[in-house]
């Protein structure tokens, strides 16, 4: 079997040698490599801190931000703060997939979108609101959302 | 010279700021009559994108500036003339939206808006680090905690602890080795301060920290931001570099003996971090899970160590209480709840953004003269005050004026500061339903009752608003409130029932309607409604039925459209589709 390249993984743990309390941190930069976290470097991060998998494991699945599969080329964050709830971010989320053909937390088959639901983003005043990688769209209707996504699917078409 | 200050914050990026900067800087590469400066959100969110023109020492200021409005806008500048109909805020006289200035008082987020949050200069010229300089060389660390309790601030995250007390445990904890930390894991839906704060002034908490870190003798402070806030983050990592270099921070802070690190720690989403034993557990790199106090942070916080754990709002506030006194704090206020506190406004509010008021202004005053009203000319059904730990204020009791007390005595709490208003059109068993799915998508799972007792609620609440609401079900829900509360370690679960508690306490006969009647009267309850076109006002214009995604909605081009019941899944798009208001639901 070939041998899989975890140098990325290695040149996070050298930046934070040694130093206590820096799990979440080199987690966080491990993943921000490939938009998850893969078994193996996992694995490789247990091994160089000196930490069981298995609490690395634990941490990795208490916390929101850390993925274990891969995540799509766009990736649509659905808000449903209170704000965005009230203003029927639920609408929202039934677009999108609709739009899509998958459900929230899948990927396309075509690895080009995945779609999560977020607790609040913080942009209340622009509710409701979604994310496409890091641009925030606001005052959006069930017809608007699906207008920003087939224009995502058009700019991906085309390329 | 003209100074063009945009408001620059995240609200103000996702509503074109960024390409209106790009293209006032395009027109305006070669022209020497004007500045241009990136600030931070003053709090009209609702206008967005904003741009300060600043001539001869008076502000001007605009409102929707969006991209297509900057050529004629620089053109008529040049002229030495201002279009009248796009200033929403004036020197001289007052404008429509004055009234949401007016009633505000501005302390923590002063400087939000005016200065530049990357420059570190600016931040100086607006008086920055006077008060930490006044601290560390003019007053030992007893008076400084005299100082911040002779304010009387109390801890803005929520739970409202005297701010000075706390400084005070922690100073009096045995041990050299100490920490503070600055919250900023602003979980609650509905609220933005926190990032508004750090995104506009993080010079602002960085020297409220500082002072605290010099107040109990702390080496080392961390900073606790969400990872959603990434402008946030950028510019606290900036603004310490900056502090740094300026010897605000680091080591001999102005040539004393005084020395703090300062470090930025992303959360990674887990909203139970909020609270102080889990933001410290998940800062050592574990599981963010509560554990019993006492031992408090003040004596056993990080690696066991005494640490002063603070909100953002309550560091923001601090160099103001330094440097006029706590004194000139506390003359704002009620007996109990001193200065001015933040919040955020959204929901079905006219006016959403944030704002900083004196405490003891009444909800009415925020809704009616600050907010300016309810959309739609709707009547305000009620306020959501304090997120998942908190409740739902009805209108009738918009006339309690805001100090911690009460607005405890509601039901509710004054939380962090995210207020979310609700028109006829919001159902309450709804809204208590989102919390409790909030809540147990949030729970920690260490204790039973929150664990599995906010699951059992939910599945009730879940129930009601499919219609199939069993008669016993309140009494139940009752019971498992109470059994929470009481089973519950951490702040999450004593406070998970709230939303429950006040929608039953004021909105009984909505979940009434729901058991016995089958009915949601907000109509909003999927099970409970069906959408019907119109005969009058269709068109037979056929978006709808181009947009139903199960085939529901029938009809011949320019013929009236017919919804089948049976097929239609409520989802509501034909209604989103309709330019003619044609299609109703009952």
């Amino acid at each position: 079997m070939e041998q899989q390249d975890l140098s990325y993984v290695d040149e996070v743990l050298d930046n934070f040698q040694g130093r206590k309390g820096t799990l979440i941190t080199v987690l966080q930069q491990v993943q921000a490599q490939k938009g998850y976290l893969e078994k193996e470097a996992l694995e490789r991060v247990a091994r160089r801190m000196g930490v069981p998998t298995a609490r690395i494991y634990g941490v990795v699945t208490f916390y929101a931000q850390f993925r274990l599969t891969p995540v799509g080329k766009n990736l649509i964050r659905v808000c449903h703060g209170t704000a965005c709830h009230v203003q029927n971010a639920d609408g929202l989320t039934e677009a999108s997939e609709g739009e899509l053909g998958i459900k929230t937390g899948e990927t396309t088959s075509d690895l080009l979108f995945t779609i999560e639901s977020v607790a609040c983003l913080g942009c209340c005043s622009l509710a409701p609101m979604i994310m496409v990688g890091d641009k925030v769209y606001g005052k959006l209707s069930t017809d608007k959302v699906r207008k920003v996504i087939r224009d995502y699917k058009k700019k991906e078409a085309a390329q | 010279m003209k100074i063009l200050r945009v408001g620059y914050n995240s609200c103000g990026i996702a509503a074109g700021a960024e390409e209106t900067l790009g293209k006032l800087y395009d027109v305006l590469k070669d022209n020497k009559n004007f500045v241009i400066k990136k600030t931070g959100c003053n709090g009209m969110c609702y206008l967005e994108p904003v741009i300060d023109v600043i001539e001869n020492d008076k502000v001007y200021t605009y409102g929707y500036m969006t991209l297509d409005k900057v050529d004629k806008f620089i053109e008529t500048l040049e002229k030495g003339e201002h279009i009248d109909d796009w200033i929403v805020l004036h020197p001289d006289r007052a404008t429509t939206q004055s009234s949401y200035q007016d009633k505000q008082v501005k302390v923590a987020t002063k400087n939000i808006g005016a200065i530049d949050p990357e420059n570190i200069d600016d931040y100086i010229a607006a008086g920055g680090y006077s008060a930490l300089e006044k601290a560390v060389k003019t007053m030992d660390r007893q008076q400084v905690i005299e100082e911040v309790k002779a304010s009387g601030l109390r801890g803005r995250g929520g739970a409202g602890f005297s701010c000075g007390m706390k400084w005070q445990f922690a100073k009096d904890a045995p041990g050299d080795e100490k920490y503070v930390i600055c919250n900023g894991d602003e979980g609650d839906p509905g609220a933005f301060m926190d990032r508004s704060t750090l995104e506009g002034d993080p010079h602002g908490v960085i020297e409220g920290m500082t002072i605290a870190a010099y107040a109990v003798g702390a080496q080392t402070g961390f900073f606790y931001v969400r990872a959603e806030y990434p402008l946030a983050v950028k510019r606290l990592r900036l603004a310490i570099e900056q502090a740094e270099k300026k010897n605000f921070s680091g080591k001999n802070i102005l040539g004393t003996d005084f020395s703090v690190q300062l470090h930025v720690i992303e959360g990674a989403g887990a909203f139970v971090c909020g609270e102080e034993t889990a933001l410290i557990a998940s800062i050592e790199g574990k599981r963010g899970m509560p554990r019993t106090r006492p031992p408090f942070p003040a004596t056993h916080g990080i690696w066991g160590k005494p640490t002063n754990n603070n909100n953002v709002e309550t560091y923001a506030n601090i160099p103001y209480i330094l440097r006029e006194g706590g004194a000139a704090f506390s003359k704002y206020g009620t007996e109990t709840s001193k200065g001015t506190k933040v919040f955020a406004l959204a929901g079905k509010i006219n006016r959403g953004g944030m704002i900083e008021v004196p405490m003891g202004i009444t909800i009415n005053e925020i809704v009616n003269e600050i907010g300016g009203g309810i959309v739609n000319n709707g009547n305000c059904k009620a306020v959501q005050m304090g997120g998942p730990s908190g409740g739902c204020i009805p209108a009738h009791l918009h006339d309690t004026p805001i100090d911690y007390e009460k607005i405890m005595e509601t039901g509710a709490i004054v939380g962090s500061g995210g207020m979310v208003f609700m028109d006829h059109e919001t159902c309450m068993v709804d809204i208590a339903r989102y919390f409790l799915s909030f809540t147990v998508e949030e729970s920690c799972g260490k204790c039973t009752f929150c664990r599995v007792g906010t699951k059992r609620m939910l599945e009730i609440l879940e129930r009601i608003t499919a219609g199939k609401g069993q008669e016993d079900d309140i009494p139940k829900l009752r019971m498992l409130c109470e059994s929470i509360i009481k089973g519950s370690l951490c702040g999450l679960g004593q406070t998970a029932p709230n939303p429950v508690l006040t929608t039953l306490r004021y909105f009984l006969e909505e979940y009434e309607a729901h058991i016995r009647d089958h009915e949601c009267p907000a109509k909003k309850c999927k099970a409970l409604i069906s959408y019907h076109v119109v005969e009058e006002k269709c068109t037979g214009c056929t978006l709808c039925s181009k947009t139903c995604p199960v085939g529901a909605v029938t009809g011949e081009r320019k013929k009236l459209h017919y919804i089948n019941n049976a097929v239609c899944t409520r989802c509501g798009f034909c209604k989103d589709a309709c330019k003619f208001d044609a299609i109703v639901v009952e």
